[in-house]
């Protein structure tokens, strides 16, 4: 109820301009000094425990192939730098775009033989950690590729559609309103630089599309399922508008 | 066993106070809770951590279930002598770990 009330009152409020390129924040930026140091240390990151459980599943070797990721790719500090920056990606072999969680998913499968990891499950998330630290600081670059606009043009569509109950678009906060408050916390621009994350509110490493679904849930529309292409085709979206902002994965957020 | 990041110095200076930071992965399940079916989702937390500097006590701390998951703990320790610091965590369904780091002390 409070939520409700609290997204009528936004909504009264005159509309700010929307969210130009020189005036774009990381949701870093909005977090207390505190969670802010605990992101920058990395002996005080508890998302560094799942890229640790990452670095450990990259070495294994798993599946029928019995080769571990190191196998093929070697040290992921050289291999995978920069990878995470531009995904999501189109995957050549089923013309499908993928996101990290998925491309990860894809080469167990291929190349491993391996039964991979349920999205959202702590090896997969791990995994994805592991990855993106090899990225962190690095701007993100998404892939100049013709699909790849189709789907982002799809994902803006999304991101602007009303829905739910409350008949909010992603667009409505995260545009018109980002920098206000919603109840306590500050509305964020909703730039995915730092997934998957630590929230604290969670308690645990998430991906975007977990926290894509609890938006989705706030406004009291029905969610996704993980790995829907809608799910992709918003963070295809999101990258791109985020396009030359650092990296910070694991980031750490309320 | 559980995933665990140790801030600890190599070398300290004789008398120097060094910082210690623990982190472990660790749900700290409350006890409180309920499941998706309603279910109580029975207490699975970490009840106790000790810290040792080559047997002698340094740091200790009781948990409780309000500690939030994957519970960080910073605490000081005065560098005496050359030796082995070991971090135990023991807890509800048996959970019992221990990691060592050795410290070496100078002057």
């Amino acid at each position: 109820m409070r939520r409700a009330l609290a997204a009528l009152l936004l909504l009264a409020l005159p509309a700010a301009a929307p969210v130009g390129a020189e005036e774009r924040r990381s949701g870093f930026a909005d977090m207390t000094p505190a969670t802010q140091a605990m992101q920058r240390d990395d002996a005080a990151n508890p998302g560094m425990l799942w890229a640790l459980e990452g670095e450990a599943l990259w070495l294994a070797p798993v599946g029928r192939a019995a080769k571990a990721c190191a196998a093929c790719h070697g040290d992921a500090a050289a291999s995978m730098r920069g990878v995470a920056a531009r995904y999501p990606a189109m995957d050549d072999a089923t013309g499908q775009a993928v996101d990290l969680a998925g491309r990860i998913a894809l080469c167990q499968v291929r190349h491993q033989q391996a039964d991979p990891a349920p999205r959202e499950s702590q090896p997969a998330l791990a995994l994805a950690a592991y990855v993106g630290l090899q990225s962190r600081g690095l701007p993100i670059t998404p892939a100049e590729d013709s699909r790849m606009a189709t789907l982002r043009a799809a994902g803006e569509a999304l991101y602007r559609e009303r829905r739910g109950q409350l008949d909010l678009s992603c667009a409505q906060c995260h545009d018109d309103n980002a920098g206000r408050r919603l109840a306590g916390s500050v509305i964020p621009q909703g730039h995915p630089t730092g997934y998957p994350i630590y929230r604290l509110e969670w308690q645990a490493v998430g991906s975007l599309q977990r926290r894509l679904r609890g938006c989705m849930t706030g406004v009291r529309s029905e969610p996704y399922a993980y790995g829907a292409p809608e799910y992709i085709a918003i963070e295809a979206f999101l990258m791109g508008r985020a396009a030359g902002m650092a990296v910070e994965t694991p980031a750490v957020r309320p | 066993m559980a995933r665990v990041l140790l801030q600890v110095p190599a070398t300290a200076r004789k008398g120097e106070v060094i910082e210690i930071r623990v982190l472990i992965q660790h749900p700290m399940e409350t006890g409180f809770r309920v499941g998706t079916v309603g279910e109580v989702l029975p207490r699975d937390i970490i009840r106790r951590f000790a810290c040792t500097w080559d047997g002698e006590p340094v740091f200790s701390a009781t948990l409780h279930p309000a500690i939030a998951a994957n519970p960080y703990l910073a605490f000081t320790a005065r560098a005496e002598a050359t030796g082995t610091l070991a971090f135990t965590w023991s807890g509800d369904n048996g959970f019992a770990q221990t990691e060592t780091r050795r410290v070496t002390v100078t002057g």
